[in-house]
């Protein structure tokens, strides 16, 4: 591709992911709205759609506070890093056979480094508030996610295996006659399950908590610079739920519909499940978690990794 | 079926009394000044205060009843009373406090009654008896300014720190006009803001131990997982509890102060707001006491309505707990699932009463108005909705292994620790002791309906739950039977007390028209004397100690609420843990700050 349609395309996505993004915040308020009997945003524009338009329009004239006793440039630069690091991130996803930014040759590894660099997102701001609620809180988010990004990498293993590249075009056309999601089950879970940690949404919002830690990490944060925090989560959401479709459910195949929306529908189922998730269940504590991670997920990632080794050598 | 008082309440136990009291007679006796015969029964005796320590440890440890639990500690500003009980004057105390001790082996109460006298009057601090003496002894420094010699930490709880006298004492003004107008000068709130700030050492607790240094959290006045205004200093290892102390009295309002100024009619209201969430089961707390003092004998259908009402109540309660429990552990959907539940159950009271949070609709003799027309259909269409989406909160809840996993095990509490720290109802029950004041101590005719009580074994966060989960059932099954077995007859007692009388005689005789017309304006003279009647509440038991002087209003308002010892034991349960825990105990124990701080 040459310069210039990157130019047009890079603006383009940045365009589209921001529409996605507030739309699943509608999205969320209106599903959760439905599965616990009440309507949600249903007021401004056709079906409330509009609300997340007066919302943003809300946070953008909200005054903006920093604490006097915080530490003024970690404290603005943190929600920046998580929105810019999930954003990267999005270059390396191949949306269609042709759709894409780069083709990366290691783009696995690229997702993996860059939603590691989002913890300093969540740790450099519970550490410049300089409030005990958001230390409490970015101190469960760098343990949270620093763990469960070791298996998160580990359980992607098998299906680098099977495709034999880190490519995640390569990855999705090794899917073409069976998706992934049939000989690595067990990994598709380890993923999720992990998936949902690094983004901290219910039942893994322990660095939120709201009933515990008020806001957790982002508890001093308003205005945009909270809403950059916002705005990351539902980026997360969204990357979490693409990878998956990309890694186990075989990215764009599909038949009739054209390939760019069937990435899109199975994306959006991804999305639609997180939010029930977030609907029905409670949250575990943070030593619980933490051993569930350590004690379950990590010798099963591994129990993964060897049988699949396995079950390649001897079909050889 | 027939409501006639149980030979047992009819006698007042008076039988029982005299063995208490002479067994405590015999043992002490150059300490025991005398009995006194009250209106409720509750054996009353007035005791030396130098050796009052001594028997109520006594009475605790060693007497034959094992009175094990300090139901309730206050006392009374004496000085202005006309007719107070004999002793009073004999000893010339111008303050009593008052213990009143509960003994689960015998179903019995002692009343111990101590004399003081002087503008700082003392007594000896009982908190090396019973832990739960602390928080009580405190609020009667506050309120009266009677001090505990040998209290760990005795300062005002209740009140601001730096309030001007003791608001319970009879010279103090009760309404804010009395007072001379209200000033906070900047110098003055900065010198608060200053005073207010958290140190450790003036709360007893120390910073560090060995090689760390604790840090320490502000949870609340404002912080979602209190409920209300309800501020807990945690001091931390990391985010494991080492020690936590909790600040009460945000919520205070000075509801027993208001006691004596209302007429014992328009005291009702407040009643309603004392634990808002079970609305008139407050009014029936308050009434049996009134209509104990007054001698009214309520009509079987007000007790049978009185029931029906106080039940529905209590899942309204119930269901708000539920939900808010598991938001506390971070479920969402729940709590809007059960909000929606007591819509349901407010469109009964709705009907019947109509008011819905505080209905304030149980009035001296019985009802306020009869049961509307077609009552029966709202009631039915309530009951048979229900267990379909309690069998849904069974799997989304109860049976969820994350909230399995948060709440088994934690904030565990063996019965006697439950006894001596005087937590009571569904939280004592969840520690596997079945004790319910509606099968122990009938009211209200509650004897002559099928239930259970349930219990659970481990004391723990989830028995907490199941409890009342359980209970919510139990309660329905009383409703479906006060349904059908609606008695014919009046709503509202005959008698020249009950208030307003009923308004069809009104228009007849002149003698209820005279009783009308002063009971409305100046309000009902309940004859003098004390009662205090406990009944089962929806988070624990609640009594209203009445002392009447014979006026128009209370002498003395002295109202026990459950979740006043509910939360001073929560350091106790909540030691070792972490704050999530923390969090989950909370919400499991179901306290209500306006019953906390009154």
């Amino acid at each position: 591709m040459s310069t210039l349609q990157y130019l047009i395309l890079i603006p383009g996505l940045i365009f589209v992911l921001m529409s996605v993004a507030s739309g699943l915040i509608w999205l969320e308020r209106r599903l959760l709205g439905i599965w616990q009997d009440r309507y949600g945003p249903n007021r401004v524009g056709p079906f409330g759609i509009l609300q997340v338009l007066a919302d943003i329009l809300k946070v953008f004239t909200k005054e903006d506070w920093v604490p006097p006793f915080a530490d003024k440039p970690v404290f603005i630069i943190a929600p920046a890093i998580i929105v810019v690091t999930v954003l990267i991130t999005f270059a390396v996803v191949p949306f269609g056979p042709r759709a894409g930014l780069a083709d990366l040759n290691i783009g696995l590894l690229f997702f993996l480094a860059m939603s590691s660099l989002g913890v300093y997102s969540v740790a450099l701001a519970g550490w410049a508030s300089d409030s005990k609620y958001s230390l409490l809180g970015g101190l469960r988010a760098s343990a949270q996610m620093i763990s469960y990004e070791v298996f998160m990498g580990l359980s992607l293993m098998g299906v680098v295996m099977l495709a034999g590249s880190f490519n995640l075009r390569t990855i999705v056309l090794a899917q073409k006659h069976m998706w992934n999601i049939v000989p690595q089950f067990l990994g598709f879970i380890i993923f999720m399950i992990a998936g949902i940690a690094e983004t901290h949404r219910l039942p893994f919002d322990l660095p939120e908590a709201e009933s515990e830690l008020v806001a957790g990490f982002h508890s001093e944060y308003s205005g945009m610079k909270f809403g950059m925090f916002f705005l990351g989560e539902y980026f997360g959401i969204t990357l979490i739920s693409a990878m998956m479709t990309t890694l186990f459910l075989g990215g764009w195949f599909g038949p009739v519909l054209p390939p760019i929306v069937w990435f899109a529908v199975k994306t959006l189922a991804f999305i639609c499940f997180f939010i029930l998730l977030r609907a029905t269940l409670p949250r575990p504590r943070y030593d619980q978690l933490m051993s569930f991670g350590w004690k379950a997920m990590f010798p099963l990632s591994l129990v993964n990794l060897l049988v699949t080794g396995g079950l390649i050598l001897a079909g050889r | 079926m027939s409501f006639q008082e149980t030979p047992a309440q009819a006698a007042g136990g008076t039988a029982a009394d005299n063995t208490a009291i002479s067994e405590l007679a015999q043992v002490f006796k150059d300490a025991v000044i005398g009995p006194e015969h009250t209106k409720d029964g509750v054996p009353t005796v007035w005791i030396n205060p130098d050796r009052a320590k001594e028997v109520l440890a006594y009475l605790k440890n060693q007497s034959s009843r094992r009175f094990s639990m300090l139901y309730d500690l206050t006392a009374i500003d004496e000085r202005v009373r006309q007719h107070g009980p004999a002793f009073q004057e004999q000893t010339g105390g111008d303050y009593t406090v008052v213990y009143h001790l509960l003994s689960y082996e015998a179903n019995e109460d002692i009343r111990i009654k101590v004399p003081l006298s002087g503008e700082s009057p003392a007594a000896s601090s009982i908190t090396d008896i019973w832990p739960a003496a602390n928080w009580y002894e405190r609020e009667v420094w506050d309120m009266f300014g009677i001090g505990f010699t040998g209290h760990p930490f005795l300062k005002r709880i209740l009140m601001p720190h730096d309030w001007q006298g003791h608001p319970l004492r009879k010279d103090h003004p009760a309404r804010a006009t009395e007072m001379g107008p209200f000033s906070m000068p900047d110098a003055k709130e900065v010198q608060i803001e200053h005073e207010i700030q958290f140190r450790p050492d003036q709360w007893g607790i120390t910073p560090k131990k060995a090689d760390t240094d604790f840090m320490f959290l502000n949870l609340g006045p404002h912080h979602p997982g209190t409920h209300g205004v309800l501020r807990i200093v945690l001091e931390l290892d990391g985010e494991e509890i080492v020690d936590c102390v909790v600040d009460i009295g945000y919520h205070h309002r000075g509801a027993e102060k208001m006691g004596e100024r209302q007429s014992w009619h328009t005291f009702i209201p407040y009643t309603d707001r004392i634990d808002y969430l079970s609305g008139v089961m407050n009014n029936l707390a308050y009434l049996l006491s009134v209509e104990k003092l007054a001698g009214i004998e309520v009509p079987d259908r007000a007790k049978v309505i009185r029931i029906m009402m106080t039940e529905l109540f209590r899942i309204a309660s119930h269901l708000v707990w539920y939900g808010t429990f598991a938001q506390d552990l971070g479920a969402l959907s729940p709590v809007f699932y059960t909000f929606t539940d007591r819509e349901m159950a407010y469109r009964v009271i709705e009907a019947v009463c109509g008011g819905r949070m505080h209905p304030e609709w149980f009035r001296i003799g019985g009802v306020a108005q009869d049961l509307p027309q077609g009552w029966q259909t709202l009631i039915k269409d309530f009951l048979d909705y229900m267990p379909k989406r309690l069998k849904e909160y069974d799997v989304l809840v109860m049976k969820n292994p994350i909230f399995k996993a948060r709440t088994k095990g934690i904030g565990k509490l063996t019965p006697e620790e439950a006894i001596d720290w005087g937590i009571t109802g569904p939280n004592l029950r969840a520690c596997g002791f079945e004790w319910d004041f509606r099968k122990k101590r009938p009211y209200s005719g509650i004897e002559h309906f099928e239930f259970e009580i349930p219990t659970a074994a481990d004391g723990d966060c989830w028995s907490r739950a199941a409890v009342r989960v359980e209970e919510i059932k139990q309660s329905m099954r009383i409703i479906r039977q006060c349904m059908d077995n609606m008695p014919e007859g009046p709503y509202k007692s005959g008698h020249p007390l009950a208030t307003p009388p009923i308004k069809k005689h009104t228009m007849h005789d002149i003698e209820t028209l005279i009783d009308h017309f002063l009971n409305v304006s100046w309000g009902p003279p309940i004859p003098p004397g004390e009662a205090a009647i406990g009944i089962e509440a929806a988070k624990g038991n609640n009594t209203y100690y009445l002392v009447s002087d014979g006026g128009t209003t209370a002498y003395r308002t002295r109202i026990r609420t459950p979740s006043f010892p509910h939360i001073q034991a929560l350091p106790m349960m909540s030691r070792g843990l972490m704050i999530p825990d923390l969090i989950a105990i909370l919400g499991s124990v179901d306290f209500i700050l306006a019953d906390l701080d009154r």
